[in-house]
This record gives C-alpha cells, sequence and structure tokens, in this order.
C-alpha cells in the first residue's frame, strides 16, 4: 500500500486557540478522502498546512513523500488545489488560463498545447476555448478549474469545497471527473458541506472542533454509529460546538 | 389567482442584462403566513427576483406586488414594510452584535426594545455575545444576527436570500428550525436555497433555473412529476454499476444519490416490480451478484435533474 498523504499529531495553534489538535491519518494513493467538519472546525487550517501555506505548530505531515514543513516547494509542485473562491482567472480565456496554469506548473510548450488541447475537447468547450472565463456558467467553470487542477498530473488534489451553489446534475458530473482522476491514481482529497456527497467518498473523516470526530468508510461509520446517513452522524458529532461561537476570532483559522 | 390576501404576486416578470436572461416571464404567489422556497443553483435568477421585490431593481416587464404595493411606483410602502436579508452579509464587522441591532433599528424608525419580542427567539441565542464585534462570530451566528437585523422593524414580509450558503449542515438545520418558529409567529417568508434537500421545510417551493421557474408547488407533490418509474440501486461496485445502468437498453437516467444509484427506466405501462425483476437479472448477468433494486418515490433532486434534463455524462 503506497500512501499519498500521511499525517501524524499534526498541530496548529494561533496563540491560545488550538485550531488543530494533533490529529493522525493515512490517505492512500488513489483514494477518495472526504474532510468534513463543521465552520471552525480546523478543516482549512488542516488543508493549508498540507498543502505547505502554514507551518505546523508540532507535529509533522508529509503529501506526495514531500515533508509539507522542510519540503514544501516540493509538495506544491506534486499536488493540484481548487477551491470555490478562487480557481481561475475570470479575465482571460479558457485557452489563457490554460496556458498559464500550464506555465506554473513547469509544463513544456508541448505539453500545454496536447494536454490544453485534449482537455478543452473532454469538457466539450471547443466552442468556448476562446470565451473569457467570466462568460462560463458556473458548472463549467468548476469543470474547467478541476480539469486545470490536474493539468501538470499531481499525486494529489485538493478540493476545497468544489460544488458550492452547483445544480445538481452539475453536481453529479464534478462527482464522475473526480471517480475517473481516482480511478487513473491521483489521490483525491475534498472537503464539501453536501453530506450526500460525503457518501460517495472511500472514507471520510469528520473533523470536531480540531480534532478527528469519526473516520472510516461511510459503511463503516454508519454501521458503527447505528445511524442511517452521514448527515444524521455529522449532525451528532457537531451539535456540542455549534451552539457555541467561534473560538478564536480576527486571526482566521476555519 | 392572486387575492387582495397575497402577501406577494408576481406576475410574468422578466429583466435582462445585456445578453444574459436573468428572469424569464417569472411568476409565482405567496399566501399570508407562508414559508416559501425559491430553490435552484447559481444562476437561477432568484438574487434578481429578490432584488425587484425589494425595490432595488425595476423589472423590464411584468408586474409585481409586495403587500399590495406595487414594486414600481409604490417602493417607499414596500421598503418600510419588509425585511431583506442579502446573499453576503450585510453587517457592520466593526460593531458588536448589540450596536448592529440597534443602528439597524434606527434606520427604520424603532428601537431594539420594541422589536424585542419578534426577535427573541433568535436573538437569545446570541445575546450572550451581545459586545463582541460582529467580524468575530461564527459563521452560523452571523448568519442569526443577520436575520435578527433583518427582523428587527418588524416586517410583514421577510425575504431572505440563500441565507444557509457556505454554513455547515448543522448551523443549516438550527436555522430552518429559527425559520419554523417565526412562520408560526404569523410572518409570510420567502427564503432561497441552492440546497435541494433544504426544500422540504418549506410549505410551498418554486424550482427555478436559468431565469425560468420549472415548476411550484408542496415538496411532497413535487416527486409526483418525475415522469418515468424510479428505482433505488446499490452494488458494491458503485462506478461500474453506474457505467452498467447508463448502457442498459431501457435506461432513461441513472444518477448517484448518496450511498445509491437512482435509475429511471423509459418503458411505460410495465409494474415498477416487474422492472425491478428484470433489472435484478440483467445486473446479476453482467456480474453484479449483489445488486439491489427497489422501487421508489422521487424526490425534489430527482424532480428537478428530470425538469432540468440535461445529458449524464461527461469524464473527466
Amino acid at each position: 500500500m503506497t500512501l499519498a498523504i500521511e499525517v501524524h499529531e499534526l498541530t496548529r495553534r494561533f496563540g491560545a486557540f488550538t485550531a488543530v489538535d494533533r490529529i493522525t491519518f493515512d490517505v492512500r494513493e488513489g483514494e477518495v478522502f472526504g474532510f468534513l467538519g463543521a465552520n471552525g472546525a480546523g478543516k482549512t487550517t488542516a488543508i493549508k498546512m498540507l498543502i505547505g501555506l502554514l507551518a505546523p505548530t508540532s507535529g509533522r505531515a508529509s503529501v506526495a513523500g514531500f515533508d509539507v514543513l522542510t519540503q514544501a516547494e516540493d509538495v506544491r509542485r506534486r499536488i493540484g488545489y481548487m477551491s470555490q473562491r478562487f480557481s481561475l482567472y475570470e479575465d482571460l480565456t479558457v485557452r489563457e488560463n490554460i496556458t498559464l496554469y500550464g506555465g506554473i506548473y513547469g509544463l513544456t510548450d508541448v505539453q500545454i498545447r496536447d494536454r490544453g488541447t485534449a482537455l478543452v475537447e473532454r469538457l466539450q468547450l471547443g466552442h468556448a476555448s476562446d470565451d473569457r472565463v467570466a462568460a462560463l456558467p458556473l458548472g463549467w467553470k468548476q469543470k474547467l478549474a478541476f480539469s486545470v487542477a490536474l493539468l501538470h498530473e499531481p499525486a494529489v488534489v485538493f478540493l476545497d469545497e468544489p460544488t458550492g451553489g452547483v445544480d445538481p446534475i452539475t453536481r453529479r458530473q464534478f462527482w464522475e471527473m473526480i471517480y475517473a482522476a481516482a480511478a487513473r491514481g491521483t489521490t483525491v482529497f475534498v472537503t464539501t458541506h453536501y453530506l450526500d456527497e460525503a457518501e460517495y467518498c472511500d472514507r471520510v473523516c469528520i473533523m470536531v472542533d480540531g480534532r478527528i470526530g469519526a473516520m472510516g468508510t461511510p459503511d463503516a461509520l454508519k454501521r458503527e454509529s447505528g445511524l442511517a446517513t452521514l448527515d444524521e452522524l455529522f449532525v451528532r458529532l457537531a451539535r456540542p460546538s455549534a451552539a457555541a461561537p467561534a473560538p478564536a476570532p480576527a486571526i482566521g483559522p476555519g | 389567482m392572486s387575492t387582495a390576501a397575497s402577501p406577494l404576486v408576481v406576475e410574468g416578470v422578466s429583466k435582462r442584462f445585456g445578453a444574459t436572461v436573468a428572469l424569464d416571464d417569472v411568476s409565482l404567489e405567496v399566501r399570508p403566513a407562508e414559508l416559501f422556497g425559491l430553490v435552484g443553483p447559481d444562476g437561477g435568477g432568484k438574487t434578481t427576483l429578490f432584488r425587484i421585490l425589494t425595490t432595488l431593481l425595476v423589472p423590464d416587464s411584468g408586474s409585481a406586488t409586495v403587500l399590495g404595493f406595487d414594486v414600481v411606483r409604490d417602493l417607499w410602502a414596500i421598503r418600510a414594510r419588509v425585511g431583506y436579508m442579502p446573499g453576503r452579509f450585510s453587517l457592520y464587522p466593526d460593531l458588536s452584535v448589540e450596536e448592529n441591532l440597534r443602528f439597524f433599528a434606527s434606520v427604520f424608525g424603532t428601537t431594539l426594545e420594541e422589536g424585542y419580542a419578534i426577535i427573541a427567539p433568535v436573538y437569545r441565542q446570541i445575546e450572550p455575545f451581545r459586545d463582541r464585534r460582529a467580524d468575530a462570530l461564527s459563521g452560523g451566528m452571523k448568519q442569526k444576527l443577520a436575520l435578527c437585523c433583518a427582523l428587527v422593524h418588524r416586517p410583514d414580509i421577510l425575504f431572505l436570500d440563500e441565507p444557509t450558503t457556505g454554513v455547515d449542515a448543522v448551523s443549516r438545520r438550527e436555522f430552518w428550525d429559527l425559520l419554523g418558529a417565526l412562520k408560526g409567529s404569523g410572518l409570510s417568508i420567502v427564503v432561497s436555497t441552492p440546497y435541494m434537500d433544504e426544500a422540504n421545510r418549506c410549505d410551498r417551493v418554486a424550482l427555478m433555473q436559468q431565469g425560468r421557474v420549472l415548476a411550484i408547488d408542496e415538496p411532497a407533490n413535487i416527486g409526483a412529476r418525475f415522469p418515468n418509474p424510479l428505482f433505488s440501486v446499490r452494488a458494491r461496485d458503485r462506478y461500474r454499476l453506474l457505467q452498467a445502468l447508463r448502457g442498459y437498453p431501457h435506461a432513461a437516467s441513472a444518477f448517484p444519490f448518496g450511498d445509491e444509484l437512482h435509475y429511471s427506466d423509459a418503458r411505460s405501462g410495465l409494474a415498477p416490480a416487474g422492472i425491478a425483476d428484470d433489472l435484478r437479472s440483467h445486473l446479476r448477468a453482467q456480474g453484479f451478484a449483489d445488486a439491489e433494486v427497489t422501487p421508489i418515490r422521487a424526490g425534489i433532486e430527482d424532480t428537478f435533474i428530470a425538469l432540468t434534463g440535461a445529458p449524464p455524462e461527461v469524464a473527466a
């Protein structure tokens, strides 16, 4: 078994507040791993550490075999990232975005041209390849952003709420793209507020107040808790903290 | 069908922005003390409709009345009587919880004390933090404060534009519980959401997509509009199962739904149990020894997908 992500006792504090509290887990190569939690449970802080944007206070983590603290540059070269908020440059065309990201990821001109052409064909975006991204429907933008995040064939792709606000058909098409990427060996680390989507993951981890409240396959989690859906489990685990205020203002964990 | 008592009547409203059709001939009516949902993805036209109903935009054609007042002619009468919570939180981040509330009350010529009774069910949950700055609140608490600010002048109708977007599942549930309590006090509420499951919390919903209303009905009745027999299908290898279902000659559609797949069959005039038997044998022959096929009733999301009818496949 090859591990794509290894996390050991990973911790991040902001002043007196512990946003991520000694979490430990592994993600296998080609696995679709769902990372869930209420607002403020520590998901974003954990992801920022895994993609090398935030140094851990203690503990360690490696992604694609590289240490997130000491080899952050290597980590960033081997991962893809997309979020609902930041993905593509709206003022650039579809082609220009592909060229820009291909360049950032260090692809050759030939690779950018070939992979870009294949990508546009696969998404059936040929008619729109010279359109500004701003003019695309949200669902297309999200599918394009995901494909661009995979352009350099990363070992691990991080998706932060990739389907927010997207229509139900596009949401499902998006998940089929996730399955296809995982089938090719890409490890997918995904956060979502849609608990039905959590059911599509190979394994899920539910964060509660900076710690891991539950982790396992959707089936095992439901069986062990005796609950019919992950939604019910999520509510049961997260409710105690939901009544309390966000513990740390301003510094922005969450 | 419109009566004087309807707090909201929309008739044939259209709105364009350049080449984009934001609203295309939208008509709907909200009943007194109803919790009415506008359900659909981004780009459906929900926000544009709210802006017209709160007199911030003028429709290109069609008409609408809010509490009996025309949205174009009677804007000042409407503005004094509606509560509006826009999609982006409209709070002042540097003001405390209580300062925000007092500010919004004063804008409407009233006071926190006068509005206290109506906001109490919501406000009590955040009152312990009344001295905290709004930007230091969690997402769920900001949302409750924004709701209080939209309520403090005791409006007769409340417009909430995607109050639960980006909010976790637990806070979303709590928020809908609050809306149910407010509705009980006689307030009419129009609320939009991209989450199909939240439609079940409404008395009636309008499904919206690309500026058009696809259907208006009680949530329980929306599923009856699903055009084909529908089945829940399970097997261990879900991704391969999806391909197998789409390859079945009688398939109308196949989509993942949580931990199962929903399959609809294009044949008419066959009993669902017979279709289930056929499909089960077909799947066994395809190597899905553990395949389970169960006839089910369609939900809102099934119906939404059927009514929008986009092609099902795109591969990465």
